[in-house]
């Protein structure tokens, strides 16, 4: 049981690595829809006895996370007829690298914080903050407001990660507030993405820069 | 019951804006609604009820002693509002409306929160709901604007979760049931384990410094106060930063209970002073008048968290320092809101001589402004005062010669902005003399009754707002 | 004596075996584009046909220009020497070999570059300075991928390393050397061999003004090469030296099978990368063979 659920972590930290290396956006929303379907199947692996309210959550977060967040990117994406993310702050490259190392410090990290017995031997908390770190460079790195975006949900990703430690004490709460965020989150994300296309007539966000002392 | 009435009123108010019909009315809606709240709020002010220690909500002594402020503000934002849509007819005010008394719903939710879960939730539903109200505008600077606040707010709520259940495993970790009430927490005391505590510190901090405005988080606030309508402003600049300071309050006395006090402490300290600096720093640099108020605010969050970190006389000092800055502030950001219609235009080198032009308003502007810096007999005076006093008492000798230097630096930029527009030849966006407007009394009466009451608070503070700040200050700093 | 025996039956197995390789890539290439394509065996013709052809060679060039193929190909056979063929080991096995390998790869490629310049070609010039640019990324990732091994097993010698059981980081090593694989031998991803626009060539481009005996030392050379990489990657991947002999050779040339077939197939359903997306997949290689690493170093001390 432990074993598969760090093989899917482990799987989810490789497709931040993916995300950051791909320059073109179709590849990043992928990498982030299949991010967000391995770990909306993951609390169904931490559960011993099967949870009717589990489930259910774990079906939600999937459909949202896997299919409805990467649907609305993709109209965007199509609406703003951009393809390819050209000249990043932070290279392909860099950010490649920076990821790496970021994923092995956390790695690092995480065996030196005291966690309780069962969560000792999982990938858990590297991949949290592995995940987090990787949000941080796309959002920082990236040019286009929908590689931004995707940053954004792999913080997310992150953030759901770390939350799944408290699922047994807390279940509901964790579960509902992170739906919450995301739902209305990319909700919100999606109607603004639209109308800064409609507005400035592409989702380059170094055109965002009128308002400045 | 009456407390969840402060919830349930605005919110049931933004429903029923969503399906009225009639464009003209709605705007009714927010000063009728706004008026129940304030008078429920006082009710609750002048005869708390009792609450129970595992409620998840709940009028504790800290939502005593600041949501009547918050109350307050909107009655005077909504009355405002009226008169504004009404002069607004082109754009439709449905939106605008609703999410206004969501956010009232909201952040009496906020303010009452006594669950760690409950308190996130309620604040990233506020973060979400000034987003339609952000680019009310429409225009493309808006919607830049919106994006920053959404980009840096939206890390700024996820961190804020991610502290959340940092704390929460804290708690976990450390021996305890899954219970995440902030009593709990804090009697878990010690038992917390102490390296999660501190994790969960910094990402609350910044989590929850990004919604107040702190330095270096407070990047998104120039562009939004500035783009946004004046009533976004002053509801954001006294509402939302004040659920959010009064988050940090919750989550620090947590922090304190575990024994790691003084590192919050001195963590506060470094941040509010780090912010004063900033704002002041902009502050004397900055041409445009709206985002002159956004910096004041990042400087005033700055004196709020330095109260905050000086024991309880500082804290004290930072309750009363809600009230009179977040009057204060609603009452600038009115009069500023009445002089860039009027002008057409938001910077100094568009605009002059605004007082033969738009007389009443450039007086509360003015006045709003000494109010601001601290002058006397206002409010903002008598609470920066007891924020030096505590900051002296505990022999925090550098951080008050600072305060006051950046003061001073601070009244500096204000005034020179300020007079320069105020002041000389009248001057606006459309060229040919500009003549003097007949303003409604819609506008100008609120911003003049938020700074009447400011001068009240400063002369003669009524004594059930002392005593409930005494309370308040009691729940965060337990008798050991 | 058994010893010499077994040496030249080796020698005559990578040999003989290596040209089938690339035959087997355009037949696959060619099954997927709906072609019968050249047969399998057509790169044995061309080998022949050089041979008998005559050498047109440039009176400025030095004789660096014939030594240079030469030497390239003695160093790729003592590196197919050196590679242990499923349980029966290399024919020479001894400390540190791993190491030797890599240096004969590096020899190899140096002889070809230094035989590309010594035309004083521009197009010569520029494919050995790009296939010289994309070693200096690949070889990182080979470096990683040997030290990886070594830390799993506890072994510097290339039987010992490749004998013992596979570990956990075997996905992801062979993913890295996959894609070494295909930058080196300047397959699709990186190169296409089949291009005749010399400015996008990378590998062919070093060799356009060689013919006759020293192409056909070249062109085997390199299929040489090809069989390498596939027996290497075959050995990662699976644990031969757990099985029988008959099984494990049988398996390993199954697995290079499969593996030549995967090479053709990757050439026909990508597209060449552009090149300043080439460094981007081979630090991806490096970082996998790097994870391969430090899992292994996990999981010896964890």
């Amino acid at each position: 049981m432990s074993s598969t659920m760090n093989l899917m972590i482990g799987m989810a930290m490789g497709l931040n690595l993916l995300a950051l290396g791909g320059s073109r956006v179709p590849q990043v929303i992928r990498a982030v829809a299949a991010q967000g379907i391995l770990l909306g199947v993951l609390p169904l692996m931490l559960e011993h006895e099967f949870d009717w309210m589990v489930a259910l959550v774990a079906v939600v977060t999937v459909m949202v996370k896997g299919f409805l967040i990467p649907s609305l990117l993709h109209r965007a994406m199509r609406a703003a007829k951009i393809e390819r993310e050209i000249d990043p702050f932070i290279g392909f490259v860099p950010s490649l690298l920076l990821g790496a190392a970021g994923t092995i410090a956390a790695v690092a990290a995480a065996r030196m914080l005291p966690l309780l017995p069962e969560h000792t031997g999982t990938l858990l908390v590297p991949g949290a903050l592995a995940s987090i770190f990787t949000g941080f460079i796309l959002l920082i790195g990236r040019v286009k407001a929908i590689s931004q975006v995707c940053g954004y949900l792999i913080l997310e990703n992150g953030i759901y990660l770390f939350g799944l430690l408290l699922i047994h004490s807390t279940p509901l709460l964790v579960e509902s507030g992170i739906l919450l965020d995301l739902t209305v989150g990319v909700f919100v994300i999606g109607i603004i993405v639209d109308r800064i296309q409609r507005a400035f007539d592409s989702l380059d966000t170094r055109k965002l820069t009128v308002l400045r002392e | 019951m009456r407390e969840f009435l402060l919830i349930i009123l605005p919110l049931a108010g933004a429903a029923l804006a969503v399906l009225w019909p009639s464009e003209r009315t709605r705007p009714w809606l927010m000063p009728a609604v706004g008026s129940v709240h304030t008078v429920l709020a006082f009710w609750l002010l002048f005869s708390p009820p009792h609450v129970a220690p595992g409620a998840w909500f709940g009028f504790d002594p800290i939502a005593r002693s600041v949501l009547p402020a918050v109350s307050l503000l909107f009655l005077a934002c909504a009355a405002y509002g009226v008169t504004y849509l009404r002069i607004r007819t082109e754009r439709p005010n449905r939106v605008f409306v609703a999410s206004l008394l969501a956010i009232l719903g909201l952040l009496s939710a906020g303010h009452q929160a006594r669950h760690l879960g409950m308190l996130w939730i309620t604040t990233e539903a506020v973060t979400l709901t000034a987003v339609p109200l952000l680019h009310f505008n429409g225009t493309s600077r808006a919607f830049e604007a919106t994006w920053k606040y959404l980009l840096v707010g939206g890390t700024g709520i996820a961190l804020s979760l991610l502290g959340s259940f940092c704390l929460g495993y804290a708690s976990v970790r450390g021996g305890g049931n899954g219970d995440l009430t902030f009593v709990a927490l804090m009697a878990q005391g010690a038992g917390l384990s102490r390296p999660w505590v501190l994790i969960a510190w910094v990402f609350l901090l910044v989590g929850y410094g990004t919604k107040m405005g702190l330095a270096p988080m407070h990047t998104w606030k120039p562009d939004a106060y500035g783009e946004a309508p004046a009533i976004v402003g002053a509801m954001l600049a006294g509402g939302v930063t004040t659920v959010a300071f009064t988050a940090v309050l919750r989550v620090r006395a947590v922090i304190n209970a575990a024994g790691e006090g003084l590192a919050a402490d001195r963590t506060l300290l470094a941040i509010g002073l780090f912010s004063m600096l900033v704002a002041v720093l902009f502050l004397l640099g900055t041409r445009d008048f709206k985002r002159m108020l956004a910096y004041s605010s990042v400087e005033h969050m700055g004196i709020l968290v330095i109260g905050a970190a000086l024991g309880p006389a500082g804290l004290w000092a930072a309750f009363f320092h809600v009230w009179s800055n977040g009057l204060t502030k609603g009452a600038l950001f009115l009069s500023a809101g009445n002089i860039r219609r009027a002008a057409g235009a938001r910077t100094a080198d568009e605009v002059r001589g605004m007082s033969s032009v738009t007389p009443q308003s450039a007086a509360i502007f003015v006045a709003g402004m000494f109010a601001v810096t601290a002058c006397p007999p206002f409010g903002p005076f008598f609470s920066e005062l007891r924020v030096i006093r505590a900051a002296f008492e505990t022999g925090h000798l550098a951080v008050a010669a600072m305060f006051l230097a950046c003061l001073l630096f601070a009244f500096f930029g204000l005034t020179r902005l300020v007079f320069s527009i105020v002041d000389g030849r009248p001057r606006t966006a459309e060229k040919g003399a500009a003549k003097r407007i007949r303003e409604k009394a819609g506008v100008i009466i609120p911003p003049l009754a938020l700074m009447g009451i400011s001068l009240w608070l400063g002369l003669a503070t009524p004594a059930a707002l002392r005593e409930a700040w005494t309370d308040a200050v009691a729940q965060l700093y337990p008798a050991p | 004596m058994r010893f010499v025996l077994e040496t030249i039956l080796r020698l005559a197995l990578w040999l003989l075996l290596a040209p089938l390789l690339p035959g087997i890539i355009n037949k696959v290439k060619a099954w997927a584009a709906g072609r019968r394509g050249p047969p399998v065996l057509q790169l044995y013709y061309d080998l022949s046909r050089l041979w008998s052809k005559g050498v047109v060679m440039s009176t400025l060039a030095s004789p660096g220009f014939i030594v240079g193929p030469a030497v390239a190909w003695v160093a790729l056979v003592g590196a197919a020497l050196l590679m242990p063929l499923g349980g029966a080991g290399g024919a020479l096995s001894f400390r540190g070999d791993v190491l030797l390998l890599v240096y004969l790869l590096a020899l190899a490629r140096f002889c070809t570059a230094w035989a590309a310049l010594e035309t004083g070609s521009a197009f010569e010039g520029m494919g050995a300075a790009r296939e010289v640019s994309y070693a200096v990324l690949s070889e990182v990732a080979l470096i990683t991928a040997v030290l990886s091994l070594s830390v799993q097993t506890g072994n510097v010698t290339l039987t010992d390393m490749l004998a013992l059981s596979v570990g956990s980081g075997a996905v992801l090593l062979a993913a890295g050397l996959f894609a070494v694989l295909l930058a080196e031998n300047c397959r699709v991803p990186f190169d296409d061999p089949n291009t005749h626009l010399e400015l996008t060539m990378v590998h062919e481009a070093m060799i356009l003004d060689h013919s006759g005996p020293p192409l056909a030392v070249i062109l085997h050379g390199a299929s040489l090469k090809l069989m390498l990489f596939a027996v290497l990657l075959s050995q990662v991947v699976l644990p031969l030296g757990q099985l029988a002999p008959l099984a494990a050779a049988a398996t390993l040339i199954g697995t290079v099978f499969g593996v030549t077939v995967a090479i053709g197939l990757v050439e026909s359903l990508t597209a060449r990368f552009a090149f300043k997306r080439v460094p981007l997949l081979l630090t991806a290689a490096f970082l996998l063979c790097l994870f391969a690493l430090l899992l292994a170093r996990k999981g010896g001390v964890g």
